[in-house]
């Protein structure tokens, strides 16, 4: 317990945000990257673990639990966007027979 | 103790609500259930006034009923607030008292009319706006009512808008209205930039300390007699006012004759204080005043329609009344104002009667011989007639003899010039009743009594006219001057005003006008009834009687004047600036704007993918942007 | 200790890569799991053990396998796999990179260091999250169940019955297609 507490002291609060910004950068790439639209909305989640980990971190940096809290509302927010998600992703299956992207492609209208 | 900040609010609200409720219903109520409420309308507002007058205390000066902050910023304060005083009784009294009686006769007179309901519900948007304007504590709120009641005269001069030549005088009221208010405004913002604050009451108290003939003030106190001279029908602003005669008649009386136009005079009087700073503002009003009355007094004796007469009457009874203002007799202006507003409104009621009796005819050389077939119209109108040409004892006597004394306190020249005006008033006064109902019958209609609705307003304003004198009744016939010691209250100018001819002198003057007017009379009756002359077509006058038929010409010379230049300004500007500039400019930025958008709407491509790319590259971009132009 | 973070960076890093560029919608979805694992794995470094818990319960074991289950559901598999164009994809990976130098460059001058309170090691753990979340933030707490009744409203109406409903025409219709020209 004691080894863990000074974790925090010994890891530069920099490194965490420079992991952070390298996850949410992974996640951006991806959402071009993929056609598959659920790698897309698993993309997306990696953006939102991203965030979640600079919140806890400068969190715990300044000994704040409030931080905390926010991620806690985040992943509600990201638990009720998945599971919206998927059902649209699952009628996108049953009406176009496919999950590729680009069948998404009537937004001009 | 009456609660005035509960009742005086209801005066105007009374009338607006029936405005609103008659206008939204107007295409399921008849004209006698639309004239029937608005006529309570009124009449509640009638008793209501009369109430807060009975409970009015005299020594108190004067009550604010703040309603509302208007404008409340730091170093302005505007509220929404009434005021009810010696002043604004007065008016609202007349407003409600006359509005009642001209409500009721018009219940008869737009009987068949199937947009009656409309109309009430425009008359009494009229006396919502016309008791703003008297009731309103600053100036901002009487201009509100100002441009409210310039407004609903337009609104009902063209009540009847499938004629193009009525909507012209429509507009014409209104443009011409319209130059008198630029007046008006900028001698508001003068105004506040003087004394900081625009309440009636602030200001007679800054004025005290006000210099002498300050020059701001006089340009103030001389924007407001454009106001006043505008909305008054005044010279050079007084054209619209009989051509305004196109409206329904009982428009005619309760806007154009008792109420809207006296706005001017009550303006007038409500800036006493600051007129009697400005001594240059008062010459020119009088100046103003003695040209208007003579000037639509001689129009007035060539007539031939009988509102257009009673039109140019109006124009030429305002006139006095601003002879009364300029020399400094505003009781007198406001005795003129009441007096006037009772026989005129009959004048104009008794020729409407006599327009309906008629089937709609208003050519006074196809009338004549009515004196037996209307009876109550013909003796409602001849105390009319009388009271305006003064004879003894009758209301217009005491008005018009005061402000004729007033004049000749200020000057023997504008007395001589009144008392010519005040001749020629009696002739063509006479000369209408003489025509209308002596003689022999003329026209092709038959004539009929109006509907009681109609006669009983005539007599109700016909004791009034008789009587009214009694309210101001002068201490040469015992009386007490009433109406001016009680206006005194309101307004510091009116406590002043005191005649300081001896007696004979007065006797004298007095005697001088009757023996004039009596002879007038005579040369009428003479003229009118021994043998009947009729006006015939202007073009085979005499230059000076055809000149004065065409009624000095005063439209052509406006038109010359201003219209024609105006509209060669308006076309060069229109191929000018218009063809070659702006049209060009517009479809330039329109073909600017359909270029883009083709170009831009390539990038629509609706591909989901594609647009998250953007959003990405959009997010960089902006980020760059910040970074770059962040000055660390 | 030290070596510790990095070694679950670089695991977070690499499955979050494999995520990415995985050719079968399993694996990345296996790889995911081992990503937030390893985002666990931080939080339990920065003493925040609430969040570490729930983090797990929620992604790992409740999100995850809601998309496998989806995944198994529409039957899914490399085969059947759509992959863009190679021009996209170096487009992708440009759009990444450029957006991670840009967040580098903001922090050019570093990141203000110092804690604003002193320091509290029982921060994170359940009782002071939990003192905050029904104090502090009740309301939004409260407030977030009517958010999840309605996602599972929205959810019943979206996947719950074949209703008799034609997707919209791919194609402009004809007054479209006349007002485009």
């Amino acid at each position: 317990m004691e080894n863990v507490i000074t974790a925090i002291r010994v890891v530069p609060l920099e490194h965490y945000v420079y992991l952070s910004f390298l996850l949410f950068c992974i996640g951006v790439a991806g959402v071009v990257f993929r056609r598959n639209t659920i790698i897309i909305l698993m993309c997306i989640e990696l953006m939102f673990n991203s965030v979640n980990l600079l919140l806890a971190a400068f969190s715990a940096h300044h000994s704040d639990p409030r931080g905390q809290v926010f991620v806690f509302f985040i992943m509600l927010v990201a638990a009720a966007e998945v599971t919206v998600g998927l059902a649209i992703l699952v009628m996108m299956k049953r009406y176009a027979n496919s999950v590729d992207v680009n069948q998404l492609n009537t937004l001009k209208w | 103790m009456v609660n005035t900040g509960v009742l005086a609010p209801l005066v105007p609200l009374l009338p607006l609500l029936g405005a609103v409720v008659i206008g939204a219903l107007r295409r399921r109520m008849g004209a006698v259930q639309a004239g029937a409420l608005a006529t309570a309308m009124i009449g509640a507002g009638f008793a209501i006034s009369l109430v807060l007058f009975a409970g009015f205390d005299t020594a108190a000066g004067g009550t604010t009923v703040r309603l509302l902050d208007w404008m409340a910023v730091t170093g302005m304060d505007i509220p929404l607030a009434l005021r009810v005083d010696a002043l604004s009784l007065t008016m609202m009294l007349i407003v409600t008292g006359v509005g009642t009686l001209i409500h009721l006769y018009s219940i008869g007179y737009m009987h068949d009319d199937p947009r009656a309901a409309t109309f009430f519900s425009n008359l009494n948007l009229f006396t919502f706006c016309m008791l703003v304007l008297v009731m309103g504590s600053n100036f901002l709120v009487t201009f509100v009512g100002w441009e409210g009641v310039g407004l609903c005269s337009y609104l009902l001069i063209g009540f009847w808008y499938t004629r193009p030549d009525y909507n012209y005088a429509a507009r014409k009221a209104f443009v011409m209205n319209r130059i008198g208010d630029v007046g008006m405004v900028l001698a508001m913002v003068l105004l506040f930039h003087l004394f900081g604050t625009l309440e009636y009451a602030a200001i007679m108290d800054k004025a005290a300390g006000m210099r002498w003939n300050d020059p701001l003030l006089v340009t103030a106190t001389l924007l407001l007699v454009l106001g006043a001279t505008g909305k008054s029908a005044q010279v050079p602003l007084f054209t619209w006012l009989p051509d305004a005669m196109a409206g329904p008649t009982p428009v005619s009386a309760l806007i154009h004759a008792a109420t809207m136009v006296t706005a001017g005079i009550f303006l007038v009087v409500r800036g006493s204080v600051l007129f009697e700073l400005a001594p240059f503002t008062q010459e020119v009003i009088v100046w103003v005043g003695t040209a208007t009355a003579l000037l639509a007094a001689s129009i007035g004796l060539l007539q031939n329609d009988i509102k257009k007469v009673l039109a140019y009457s109006t124009v030429s009874q305002l006139g006095y009344m601003f002879v009364a203002l300029g020399t400094g007799a505003y009781g007198a202006a406001m005795f003129h104002v009441t007096t006037h507003a009772f026989f005129k409104a009959l004048l104009f009621l008794g020729a409407g009667s006599v327009i309906h009796a008629l089937g709609g005819e208003q050519d006074i050389r196809k009338m004549g011989g009515l004196k037996g077939k209307v009876r109550t119209t013909y003796l409602t109108f001849l105390a009319g007639t009388a009271a305006i040409s003064g004879l003894p004892l009758l209301s217009g006597f005491f008005s018009k003899d005061l402000i004729m004394a007033h004049a000749f306190q200020h000057g023997p020249e504008v007395f001589v010039l009144l008392l010519i005006g005040a001749l020629f008033t009696a002739f063509y006064m006479f000369r209408l009743l003489f025509l209308v109902f002596f003689g022999t019958y003329r026209g092709e209609a038959e004539p009929h009594e109006s509907p009681i609705t109609m006669t009983l307003p005539l007599v109700v304003l016909a004791v009034l006219s008789v009587v009214g004198g009694v309210l101001n009744l002068p201490h040469l016939f015992g009386g007490n001057e009433a109406l001016k010691h009680y206006l005194g209250t309101a307004a510091a100018g009116i406590a002043n005003e005191e005649l300081v001819l001896s007696a004979a002198t007065e006797i004298a003057l007095m005697a001088v006008t009757l023996v004039l007017v009596a002879l007038t009379i005579v040369l009428a009756h003479a003229r009118f009834v021994k043998r009947t002359t009729l006006e015939g077509d202007p073009a085979a006058m005499p230059p000076l009687k055809r000149l004065v038929a065409e009624r000095w010409r005063i439209d052509e010379l406006y038109a010359r004047l201003f219209e024609r230049p105006y509209a060669w300004l308006s076309r060069t500007l229109h191929r000018i600036g218009e063809e070659r500039v702006v049209v060009p400019l517009m479809n330039g930025v329109g073909t600017v704007a359909i270029r883009t958008g083709q170009a831009l709407r390539k990038l629509q491509t609706g591909n989901a993918s594609f647009h998250l790319l953007a959003m990405a590259a959009g997010i960089i971009i902006f980020l760059l942007i910040t970074l770059l132009t962040d000055p660390r | 200790m030290q070596l510790l973070f990095y070694i679950l960076a670089a695991i977070s890093v690499i499955s979050a890569v494999a995520v990415v560029s995985s050719r079968s919608p399993m694996n990345s979805v296996i790889a995911l799991v081992v990503c937030f694992l390893s985002i666990a794995g931080h939080y339990v470094l920065l003493n925040a053990q609430f969040l570490a818990m729930v983090h797990i319960i929620v992604y790992t074991g409740a999100i995850m396998v809601l998309f496998l289950f989806v995944i198994m559901l529409l039957n899914l598999n490399r085969a059947a796999e759509p992959m863009k164009t190679l021009g996209t994809r170096v487009v992708a990976v440009l759009a990444g990179g450029l957006l991670f130098v840009t967040l580098l460059a903001a922090l050019r001058h570093g990141i203000e260091a110092r804690a604003a309170n002193a320091y509290d090691p029982t921060v994170g753990l359940v009782k002071s999250v939990g003192m905050s979340l029904y104090t502090e933030f009740l309301l939004p707490f409260e407030v977030s169940s009517v958010l999840f009744l309605s996602a599972v409203v929205g959810v019943v109406l979206l996947a719950g019955k074949e209703r008799p409903w034609t997707p919209p025409t791919m194609e402009p219709t004809e007054t479209e297609g006349a007002r485009g020209e």
